[in-house]
């Protein structure tokens, strides 16, 4: 889960308020997928109760106001995390594998499934294209990221094309 | 305009509907078949992608409907006209005076500076010299080449050079320009300076794109893909041709 460590980086800035927590993760990390204010106020409450943050209530204002400040633990937990390597995940059973198995094995076209998914494909990564050319610097490496990974599966899609023959012969079909 | 093709007969598309076409196309070298009744259907001012794997005879297709090879079979017409029935000093007008190409490896004249490269194609258009190299300096700033001028091909970066001959492919305001993998000797970033001027450029001045590359990153900048495979063009369901 990478909601409750993102916003513990964004406290070690600086001590912020659950609202100004919520607008930078949009700004930053939310992409069209603003967090909801009842998870951000939820997981600054599970942040404060494992001891990652203390919530400070601010004299003279409502008992919702809270500012809150990162501790030494939570810092340690950030670093921790930054420092460790993403693990690659090797995705030996995707559903695309899955579905032209069964496509040969059914004796429908694997090539024309995939074929459309390769088309699919395109069309997200002219959606990413069109977001990095007209995007601020971070939309186009985020849309870059996104790009190389559809474009992986694609070489999948093409590989497994020109295999399809030796496959059927393989799965029986 | 020659009278109406077998082509237009079939499918009867109104005038303006495709620019360029290639209907059931077949070609072989020797004894391999390179296109085994290939199609496939331009509009104008579109940008299309033609993948497909190496030896799938994407590039044969690209050359078929650029005039270049001439098919054993079928059919390729440009704005009305059949071009694979065209003799070839009329196909070498028609390349010269309606198409723009723009190679892999830039294929620059080495002996001549860059503008001279880029005002080729109006000078043996018949234009003056000094009218032709005054329009090619325009494309030095559209395509971010102001003070290369006067290089020789030796003298410019892969990126440079490719610019360069994506200008000597626009100066003459083709309708159609062929690209074959105009991207391929390039690393990823020059290599999308590149597609994003091109297609930036056709847009601008409605010229259709017919670009051949193995590559799904660049053909995310066109409009729309069609996929060669041992000879045919294959269309996911619910795609064009």
């Amino acid at each position: 889960m990478t909601v409750p460590l993102a916003l513990l980086g964004l406290l070690e800035r600086e001590p912020s308020h659950g609202y100004d927590l919520k607008r930078d993760y949009d700004t930053f990390f939310g992409r069209g997928r603003p967090l909801p204010f009842g998870q951000v106020y939820a997981t600054l409450g599970r942040l404060a109760r494992d001891g990652k943050v203390i919530a400070e209530t601010e004299p003279g204002a409502g008992p919702e106001r809270k500012r809150y400040v990162i501790t030494e633990e939570g810092v340690s937990d950030v670093e921790t995390w930054l420092a460790e390597p993403v693990q690659p995940e090797p995705h030996l059973q995707t559903v695309l594998f899955v579905k032209v198995v069964l496509a040969l094995m059914s004796g429908r076209s694997a090539e024309g499934y995939l074929d459309a998914q390769r088309a699919a494909h395109l069309d997200r990564m002219r959606e990413l294209t069109g977001i990095k050319r007209t995007g601020t610097i971070a939309d186009a490496l985020l849309a870059d990221h996104a790009l190389f990974h559809v474009e992986a599966d694609l070489r999948w899609i093409d590989l497994t094309t020109a295999r399809l023959s030796a496959l059927a012969e393989e799965v029986g079909a | 305009m020659t009278p109406a093709t077998a082509l237009e007969a079939v499918e009867a598309p109104s005038p303006a509907a495709y620019v360029l076409e290639a209907c059931d196309v077949s070609l072989s070298f020797g004894p391999t078949p390179a296109l085994r009744g290939a199609s496939v259907s331009v509009a104008p001012g579109e940008i299309l992608a033609v993948m497909g794997p190496s030896g799938s005879g994407k590039s044969t297709l690209l050359h078929c409907l650029a005039g270049i090879l001439v098919p054993d079979s079928g059919e390729v017409v440009f704005d009305g006209r059949r071009v694979d029935t065209l003799a070839e000093p009329e196909r070498s007008a028609l390349r010269r005076d309606r198409f723009g190409f723009v190679f892999q490896f830039g294929q620059l004249v080495p002996e001549l500076t860059a503008e001279e490269n880029v005002a080729l194609p109006l000078l043996l258009g018949g234009a003056r010299r000094e009218a032709a190299l005054r329009e090619a300096r325009e494309w030095f700033t559209r395509l971010d080449l102001e003070g290369l001028e006067r290089r020789r091909s030796g003298e410019l970066s892969g990126g440079q050079a490719q610019r360069v001959a994506l200008a000597r492919g626009l100066v003459a305001r083709p309708d159609v320009v062929f690209a074959d993998e105009p991207t391929g000797s390039l690393d990823s970033l020059a290599g999308e300076h590149v597609m994003e001027l091109l297609t930036n450029s056709a847009r601008d001045e409605g010229t259709t794109v017919v670009l051949v590359t193995h590559d799904a990153r660049v053909a995310a900048y066109t409009d729309r893909e069609i996929v060669v495979r041992d000879g045919r063009v294959t269309t996911a369901p619910g795609r064009a041709s």
